[in-house]
This record gives structure tokens, sequence and C-alpha cells, in this order.
């Protein structure tokens, strides 16, 4: 039980950050000629921003089905890493049923918060769940309806919010950690090298590769010994 | 407008973004014990959250100026280990108000 609370406890500053920012996503699905409801029903299933975003847009471009999955699994195929590194913190004995339901939960901030835990438990990690998804859902159905009135400049001033709360979770182990630092440096030259250049490299490729090449350099510059185990990503 | 049936169209971002999550931790139950591959998951995070950041952030305003003011506040003030909502609130009134002086210049 106390498990249980103190991942809810845990939940509510990304419930309110997932809030916000999902704000911005209603509005942006409605421009894009979606019905509130079907924006709700995307965000209620999909849980993740970026995909959700690139997914609308293709929508919006009256992409085909194909292009739409390939997008979004490219996106999201980072969540195959997290839930990867996720699985080596989960306290033994956790059944099927409880995998299945968790998995809806790996997102950036909730699977960074958990990180900060040594020991994963279920009934931890699914009350840190609840939260952000109501939050991430309601936002979604009020940025919807009632984000037409927002004016202009405040919509865009709602862009930068996902990436400051990204910004929020790297820069505290960055200052703390030379290797978080160096990898994180890597990371953001990699990236922005590869949109500079004139290969026309898709988003999700573009992650990807940076992301691999700054995590694998990490890894063999400055390998992570048992005793440093437990630095996580905790905001 | 959609050219695909949106109930096939909302299923397939369900699908591609479930299973990604939810594979590893269903199918995979032993501990890696290969130094280098845990040394990487513990950089992946740090890693995936720069590169999605950068340099997307500067196509998501109006302006690439008013996000490069907000990404400097967002920097400095999770620098000084500000919450993640003060981080993100802080860094959504530095790119207004740019905005705002850029519009009455």
């Amino acid at each position: 039980m106390g498990e249980w609370r103190t991942g809810l406890r845990d939940g509510v500053g990304i419930a309110l950050g997932y809030f916000t920012i999902s704000i911005a996503f209603g509005l942006a699905a409605v421009r894009s000629g979606l019905t509130p409801l079907v924006a709700t029903v995307i965000s209620f299933t999909n849980l993740s921003s970026s995909g959700q975003f690139a997914g609308v847009t293709i929508l919006a471009e009256a992409g085909s089905l194909a292009e739409l999955a390939l997008t979004v699994l490219l996106i999201n195929l980072r969540y195959v890493l997290m839930a990867f590194s996720l699985s080596q913190r989960l306290a033994p004995g956790i059944g099927t049923g409880r995998r299945l339901l968790m998995g809806y939960g790996v997102t950036d901030e909730i699977y960074a918060l958990a990180l900060g835990r040594r020991v994963v438990t279920a009934p931890y990690y699914l009350g840190l769940m609840v939260l952000p998804v109501l939050g991430w859902t309601a936002g979604t159905l009020a940025g919807a309806v009632l984000g037409q009135v927002l004016p202009p400049s405040l919509q865009s001033a709602m862009g930068v919010l996902l990436y400051a709360m990204f910004v929020a979770i790297v820069v505290p182990p960055a200052r703390s950690s030379g290797p978080v630092l160096a990898v994180v440096a890597l990371a953001g030259s990699v990236s922005v090298l590869l949109a500079a250049l004139p290969l026309a490299v898709a988003p999700g490729w573009r992650l990807i590769v940076a992301t691999c090449v700054a995590a694998a350099l990490g890894a063999t510059l400055f390998p992570v010994g048992d005793a440093d185990r437990p630095a996580g990503a905790r905001p | 407008m959609t050219a695909v049936p949106l109930g096939a169209a909302i299923a397939v971002m369900w699908a591609v973004t479930y299973l990604p999550r939810t594979l590893p931790l269903v199918l995979f139950r032993r501990e890696i014990t290969n130094r280098w591959v845990r040394s990487f998951l513990h950089y992946v995070p740090y890693a995936v959250l720069t590169a999605l950041t950068l340099p997307a952030i500067f196509a998501a305003t109006t302006s690439w100026v008013s996000a490069g003011a907000g990404l400097v506040v967002a920097v400095v003030l999770a620098w000084r280990r500000r919450s993640l909502l003060t981080v993100a609130l802080a860094a959504a009134v530095a790119v207004w108000l740019v905005e705002a002086a850029l519009a009455g210049l």
C-alpha cells in the first residue's frame, strides 16, 4: 500500500506537466482536422508526446498507413531501450499481466522518475502511472475543446514546454557527472549535425543514431560500476 | 485531411507505441551481467532526451530566437536544480516575452 501511494504522489509533478503539454497536443490535433474525441482517444491509447505529434502531422498531410506506422515506430524505438533498462530494475516476481500493464506507462518522464529508485516494484510503478495518464488525456481534451480561445502568441510559448521538461530532467545529472555530461554533449552534437547535413535523415533515425552513438561511447569510455548504478535520472 | 480510416490510424499508432515499450518488459527477465550493455542502458535516457530536444526545440515556437531564449532559461534553471514545472513554465514565459518584444520592434 505504501509503495502505491508513494508512486501516486511522485506522479503529481509529471501529471501537471503532461496536462499543460497535452493542451498543446489537443490544439495541434484539432487544427489538423481531428475532432476532440479522436484527439483524446489518441492521447489515452498512445501516451507519448513526440510519437503522437508526428502521427498527427502525417495524418494531416494525408500520409499512408505504412508511412504513419514507420515514422511513429521509429520515434518510439527508444522505448525499447528504456523498457530493457527498466526491466533491469524491476522487483523479482512481477508476472506477465502486470508487465503488460506497466509497459503502457513507459514514457520518457515516468521512466526517468522510476529509475530514481534502486528497485522498482509493481505497486510503485502502477501508482506512478495513474495521474500522468489522467493528466495527459484530460489536457488533450481541454486543449482540443477550449484551446481555440488561446491567442497565437500563447500557443507558441506552449510549444517549448515539452522540451524544457526534457532539459529539466537531463541537466541536473549532467551537472553532477562528467560522463553523463559528455554523453549529453555528444548526443546533442550528433543530432544537430545529422539535422544540418543535407542527408534528409528522418527524425526517427536521427534520434536512434544520436542515442546509440552517444550511449555506446559513454559505455566504452566510462563503464558504470556497481557502486554508481543507482544514478538515475530523477529530476 | 486524413486519407486513411481514422480507426485504423489510431490502432496502428497504438500498436507501434505499445509494443516497443512492452515486449522487452515481458520477454526479457534475466539480469544483464555484461558491464558494457549495462553502461549503455545507463546512458540511453540522457542521450535520448538530449537528441529529442536538439535541434527540434528551435522549431517548436514561431521563431528560433524565442525558442533559444526558452532553451537558455531552461538550462540555467535546471542547472540550479529547480523543479520540472518551474523550469517548463519559466521557459514558456521566456518564449512569450521574447516574442512579444520581437512583435513590438
